[in-house]
C-alpha cells in the first residue's frame, strides 16, 4: 500500500517518467521517454495518430497490463514511487489515477450507482448517507446535477453522450483521485458538448492534476498549461503550451502544430 | 435470364426456410392430434396429477405426475450441478486464461457436446453407478442422482458456449472503467462483466435446460426406470423421455397407451418450447442494448 490516497497530503507531487520503454508483443510503441509533469497543470499530449500519446497516458494508471502482450522497462514514478515496482497495489494506484476514456463508458447500470460504483469498489464508504452526498457532490462537480437529480435510479445509458462523458468524469471525482488522465475525452461529441468539458476541465485544474491525450491541436492550445508532443514513440518536446505553439524548438514540432503532415 | 435465376434462387430459400417452419407445425400438430383423441377417452387431470402409471394392468392408469416428477428432479439436480460448473468455466476462458490456452479449452468443451448419449449413459452405468451406490451406502447406484450428475455432463457445453460468448461480448470499454476507478478484477467480474452479460447467461443456462430436459438415452440407462414418486434424489426415478423410448415399440398402434405416450410427447415439447422460447426473449433482450 505504498500509495495510499491519504498519505498525499499537500506535496508538490509530479509524475517523473524515466527512461521508459514499451512494447506491444514487438512493437516498440514508447521510446525512451523522459518527461516530469508538474503538480496542478493541465499537461496536454499532442501527436499524429499511432505515435503512443494514448499508450503514454495507458502507463500512468498501468491500465496497458490489461492488454496481452504488453511489456515495459524504465520507471514511472508518482510522487517519488516507481509505479511499476512489483510491490504496488495496482488497485489503489488506479483509484489514485482516474482515468477517462475515448468513447463515453457509463456502466449499463443507473445513474447513482456508476458514481457509488468507485466508493463501493474501493470501500471508501458503505454509509447510505456519505455515498449520496458523494455522489451529489460529484456530479455537482461536473454540472450534472441539475439536469438528472430527478432521475438518478434511470439508466445511464439514457444520457447524452456529453452527459454520459460527464458522467464519467464525476465517476472519476467520486473516487478523489490525485490525477485525471483524459484519452481524447472530446472526440466523440459535437463543438457545444467540446466547449463545455474543455470548460469543466479548466475547472478541475486547481484540484487536480490532469493530463489530456488530444489529437486536436485548438483543444490542446485552449486549456492547456504545457504541451507535450509525440511522435513514432518518441517524445519529441514537451515546454510551456505558449512555446509549443507559437515558437517550439524542433522542426518537427513546427511542422506537426503549423500543419504540415508527414 | 439472370433475374430469373435470381428469383428462382429466392424462391428455394424461401422454400427451405418454410420447410422446417412446416415441419414443426407438422409434429406439433401431430402430436396434438393424438393426444386429442387420447384426452377423450382419459380424463386429462388424471393424466396430468394421477400417481400411477400402470398402462397394462385392469384397470388402466395413465397417470404420469411421477414421470413428471422424474424428469423435474433429475433435469433440477442437473442444473445444480452444470450452472455454476459452466459458469465458473466460461469465466475461466473469456476473463482468465491466455489466448492459447482459451482457444484449446474451449475446442475441448465443444468436443464434449459431440460425445453420443450413449456413450455417456454406458459410462455412466459402468463407473458412476456403483460409485454413488458405494459412496452413499444405498441399495442401487441406478438414482436420480446419478442422471443429474451425467446430464449435467450434457448440459455443460451449451452453456459453457453461449455463456462464454455473452461474457466475452461485454464491451472492453466497461472492464477498463471499472478498472480505472480501482476495481478488482473479481469486484469487475461480478459487479459489470456478470451483470451485463446477464441476459445471455440465463438465455445459455435455458438452452441447457432444454437440452437437458429433453435427453433419454442418458436417463433411461442410470437412473433405474421406476415409475414411483421418489422420496430423494437417491431413489430410482423415471423420466417421461424414458417411458416414450422404453415403451413405445411395445405398444399396439392406436392404442389407448399408444396415444398416452403421445401425449406425454406433448407434454414434453410444450415443456421445452417454453424454455427455448424464454431462451429466445433472453438472447433478444442481449442483443438490444
Amino acid at each position: 500500500m505504498l500509495l495510499n490516497y491519504v498519505d498525499f497530503g499537500k506535496l508538490m507531487s509530479k509524475i517523473e517518467v524515466k527512461s521508459f520503454d514499451l512494447y506491444y508483443t514487438n512493437f516498440h510503441a514508447l521510446k525512451d521517454i523522459n518527461i516530469n509533469i508538474v503538480d496542478r497543470r493541465i499537461t496536454t499530449i499532442i501527436g499524429p495518430s499511432g505515435c503512443g500519446k494514448s499508450t503514454l497516458l495507458r502507463s500512468i494508471n498501468r491500465i496497458n497490463d490489461i492488454t496481452e502482450g504488453v511489456h515495459t522497462s524504465g520507471e514511472i514514478n508518482i510522487y517519488g514511487k516507481n509505479i511499476y515496482d512489483n510491490k504496488i497495489n495496482v488497485d489503489i494506484l488506479r483509484r489514485n489515477v482516474g482515468m477517462v476514456f475515448q468513447r463515453p463508458n457509463p456502466f449499463p447500470i443507473s445513474i447513482y450507482e456508476n458514481v457509488a460504483f468507485g466508493l463501493r469498489v474501493n470501500r471508501i464508504s458503505s454509509n447510505r448517507s456519505i455515498i449520496s452526498e458523494t455522489v451529489e457532490r460529484s456530479l455537482k462537480a461536473v454540472l450534472l446535477w441539475d439536469n438528472i437529480k430527478d432521475k438518478l435510479h434511470k439508466s445511464a445509458l439514457t444520457l447524452t453522450l456529453e452527459e454520459q462523458q460527464r458522467l464519467c468524469i464525476a465517476r472519476v471525482i467520486a473516487v478523489a483521485p490525485h490525477i485525471i488522465l483524459l484519452d481524447e475525452p472530446c472526440s466523440s461529441l459535437d463543438p457545444v458538448a467540446i466547449q463545455k468539458i474543455e470548460e469543466l476541465i479548466i475547472q478541475l485544474k486547481d484540484r487536480y492534476t490532469i493530463i489530456i491525450v488530444t489529437h486536436n491541436m485548438q483543444q490542446a492550445a485552449r486549456v492547456s498549461d504545457d504541451t507535450a508532443f509525440m511522435l513514432f514513440g518518441k517524445l519529441i518536446e514537451f515546454d510551456k503550451t505558449e512555446k509549443i505553439f507559437t515558437n517550439p524548438s524542433k522542426k518537427e514540432t513546427e511542422d506537426y502544430v503549423s500543419g504540415r503532415f508527414w | 435470364m439472370r433475374k430469373i435465376i435470381d428469383t428462382m434462387i429466392e424462391k428455394v430459400i424461401f422454400l427451405c426456410g418454410m420447410l422446417s417452419v412446416i415441419f414443426v407445425i407438422l409434429i406439433f400438430s401431430f402430436l396434438f392430434i393424438e393426444s386429442f383423441a387420447f384426452f377423450r377417452g382419459f380424463n386429462i387431470i388424471k393424466f396430468i396429477a394421477g400417481r400411477y402409471w400402470y398402462p397394462d394392468s385392469e384397470p388402466v392408469s395413465f397417470g404420469i405426475f411421477s414421470l413428471l416428477v422424474g424428469s423435474f428432479l433429475v433435469t433440477l439436480g442437473a442444473c445444480l450441478i452444470a450452472v455454476p460448473l459452466s459458469v465458473m468455466t466460461a469465466l475461466y476462458i473469456s476473463e482468465v486464461v491466455s489466448k492459447n490456452v482459451r482457444d484449446i479449452l474451449k475446442s475441448l468443451v465443444e468436443l464434449m457436446a459431440a460425445i453420443p448419449s450413449v456413450v455417456i449413459g454406458f459410462i455412466g452405468m459402468i463407473v458412476l453407478v456403483p460409485c454413488v451406490r458405494k459412496l452413499f451406502n444405498i441399495p442401487t447406484g441406478l438414482t436420480a442422482f446419478s442422471g443429474s450428475v451425467m446430464l449435467a455432463f450434457m448440459a455443460i457445453p451449451t452453456i459453457v458456449t453461449i455463456s462464454e460468448d455473452a461474457i466475452r461480448s461485454v464491451p472492453r470499454q466497461y472492464k477498463e472503467g471499472a478498472l480505472a476507478l480501482g476495481a478488482t478484477k473479481w469486484q469487475t467480474i461480478r459487479r459489470i462483466v456478470l451483470k451485463t452479460a446477464r441476459p445471455g447467461i440465463i438465455a445459455a443456462v435455458m438452452l441447457g435446460i432444454g437440452r437437458v430436459i429433453g435427453e433419454t438415452m442418458t436417463v433411461m440407462m442410470v437412473t433405474g426406470n421406476s415409475s414411483r414418486i421418489p422420496h430423494s434424489i437417491f431413489e430410482p426415478v423415471r423420466t417421461m423421455t424414458a417411458v416414450i423410448a422404453a415403451e413405445i415399440g411395445e405398444t399396439v398402434s392406436g392404442s389407448m397407451h399408444y396415444k398416452a405416450l403421445f401425449s406425454i410427447g406433448l407434454v414434453l415439447f410444450l415443456i421445452t418450447f417454453i424454455i427455448n422460447f424464454a431462451a429466445e426473449l433472453f438472447l433478444g433482450k442481449n442483443k438490444n442494448k
